[in-house]
């Protein structure tokens, strides 16, 4: 019992404890911890787009637009509202997360490219808004003059602000909180359903199940949690980028998941540790020409594993 | 003649243009039926297979389940109904396995495709279920495997216990053994047997296979061009000249 417990539950055992003890090992390898930061922020991002093209079989070409808008909301609400790090959370997710769910409506019609173009078309609105909107936004500079405001615990604050650790580790447990909140909504029937309508639309709606309304609903889900990870990165940067809202972004994104593997949950946690990696070594050492770099690997990972590297991992693994 | 008939067409009419699909086509069946609809290729029989699921509605006429009108609801309601369908091919969930295809259509059967969770009561209805209708379609024993991985017969059968899970009481299959050897016919004919006269499923398929559509069927309907061309038992459709000359007399 206990031992099957163990084979069964391996991956996220061994992803929980390199995750746990990432202070400890990181600078062995060269890293810092704002780098293991950077790599939840965009496995938040990749596995919540994860929810739309591995799991509902549906392509975004425009998640940057709710990750960008949940990094404005928050940045937004620490400049001019109130200086309290969850309440700024907070706001940046719904902000991105209703814009999401609004936008979805006009979508879930749409199918294969002209659902991925209409999204690609919203993020480049959402970008021209950041950038033309100067006063508020702060234009092409992007946001900035907003910090991190300390956890207060009631007994105590902890310092996320001066504290590198202590905000690894607060990225860390939104992180947690929100994988395991989509691991439930994935298992749950409506999560089934999700994987109804990536295998088999006809099969799906001809049981009876209404495919517009999951899309949308599934559409939805993935925009509030894409938002809860703009709003760390924005919180990570202590800047929000109009360069986040872009397309290249979004592509960004679609990378960090199909290296990972779509279809399997950890895939894009994978996928940001690559692409992070890559974007860090390799553009200190090329500056300018580290996006190829990218590439190369990229298009390497899709050739020989199509799975992408943990889809490849489990298959190995036999389980 | 005092029992309502399940199904029931009245001159029913499709056009698509200047084609006529289905041309006044009208057929009662009773419950406990098994229906075969015949004919040649492009006689009309998936056309008017989507009439009487919903896929589109009809240019003229009426479909009538249960003595009630149907015409104006749309397929995903009529499946509620109880009208539940396979298709020409056969339209599964391929990369998953065959319980979680039997769940998902028990689950949604059940009218918990919305929920977030479900209380252990709930579990077990859900489980209980999907084991039976996988016991139904004799797939117990390939309950954990992918779906896309199982022979063309075992796939069909899943498709035929997804819709089962639905708890219809009118089944339509289009041609069930369709692009199948013969051992998987056998196989197929044997579970759609089995459906009709031990669990008095009413049932219409559509059927290519001669040997399938005189083995089940209580009576069967032609079509040919759109038209009923004859209607009756496997004995007066086998000894009828028109079906002879349009259809039977004819190499396959």
């Amino acid at each position: 019992m206990n031992e099957t417990f163990l084979r069964r539950n391996l991956q996220p055992i061994v992803i929980w404890a390199l995750l746990l003890t990432v202070p400890f090992w990181l600078p062995l390898f060269g890293g810092y911890t704002a780098l293991a930061g950077r790599v939840l922020v965009f496995a938040l991002a990749a596995m919540s787009f994860n929810m739309l093209l591995g799991f509902t079989g549906i392509m975004s070409f425009g998640h940057a637009a709710y990750f960008g808008l949940g990094a404005y909301g928050c940045g937004l609400f620490l400049k001019f509202v109130y200086a309290s790090t969850p309440l700024a959370m907070l706001a940046g997710t719904l902000l991105g997360g209703i814009a999401g769910t609004l936008f979805g409506l006009l979508l879930v019609r749409r199918r294969g490219v002209y659902f991925a173009m209409v999204t690609i078309a919203f993020g480049q609105v959402c970008f021209y808004i950041a950038y033309k909107w100067d006063d508020l936004t702060g234009g092409y500079d992007g946001l900035r003059g907003f910090a991190r405001a300390p956890i207060d615990l009631g007994l105590t604050k902890i310092d996320i602000q001066n504290n590198g650790t202590a905000l690894y580790f607060f990225i860390l447990l939104v992180f947690g909180v929100a994988a395991a909140a989509q691991g439930f909504v994935l298992r749950s029937p409506f999560g089934r359903t999700m994987l109804a309508i990536r295998e088999n639309e006809r099969r799906a709606r001809f049981l009876g199940i209404p495919i517009e309304k999951h899309i949308w609903l599934s559409f939805s889900i993935s925009c509030f949690f894409t938002a809860l990870a703009g709003s760390l990165y924005a919180l990570l940067n202590n800047f929000a980028d109009p360069q986040g809202l872009t397309y290249v972004m979004s592509g960004n994104i679609v990378m960090i998941t199909i290296m990972g593997g779509m279809r399997v949950f950890w895939g894009p946690l994978i996928g940001a540790v690559l692409f992070v990696a890559l974007q860090d070594y390799v553009s200190s050492a090329w500056p300018t020409t580290w996006m190829g770099v990218v590439g190369v690997v990229f298009v390497s990972v899709v050739l020989f594993f199509p799975r992408g590297l943990m889809g490849m991992l489990q298959k190995r693994a036999g389980t | 003649m005092s029992t309502v008939p399940k199904l029931e067409i009245r001159n029913a009419t499709k056009q698509f243009g200047s084609l006529v699909a289905v041309s006044n086509v009208s057929m009662v069946v009773q419950p406990g039926e098994l229906r075969a609809v015949i004919g040649p290729n492009g006689a009309g029989k998936t056309t008017f297979f989507n009439l009487i699921t919903g896929f589109f509605p009809p240019t003229s006429g009426e479909i009538l389940l249960d003595g009630q009108t149907i015409n104006h609801i749309p397929a995903a309601g009529r499946v509620k109904l109880g009208m539940g369908r396979t298709f020409q091919i056969t339209e599964i969930f391929p990369e998953l396995t065959v319980r979680e295809n039997a769940r998902i259509a028990v689950e949604t059967g059940l009218g918990f495709s919305l929920r977030a969770w479900l209380n252990a009561a709930d579990k077990k209805k859900v489980a209980d279920a999907s084991d039976e209708v996988m016991t139904m379609a004799n797939l117990t024993s390939k309950a954990d495997r992918l779906v896309g991985e199982l022979s063309h017969g075992d796939q069909r059968s899943a498709e035929i216990a997804m819709a089962l899970a639905l708890k219809p009481t009118l089944l339509l299959l289009d041609e069930p053994t369709a692009g199948m050897g013969d051992e998987e016919t056998f196989q197929v004919t044997g579970l759609i047997r089995r459906l009709h006269r031990d669990s008095k499923y009413t049932i219409v398929l559509i059927e290519h296979d001669m040997r399938v559509v005189f083995h089940l069927a209580d009576t069967i309907s032609v079509l040919a061009e759109g038209k009923l061309l004859a209607q009756g038992t496997p004995a007066e459709i086998a000894a009828n000249e028109h079906v002879q000359n349009a259809y039977l007399g004819k190499a396959e």
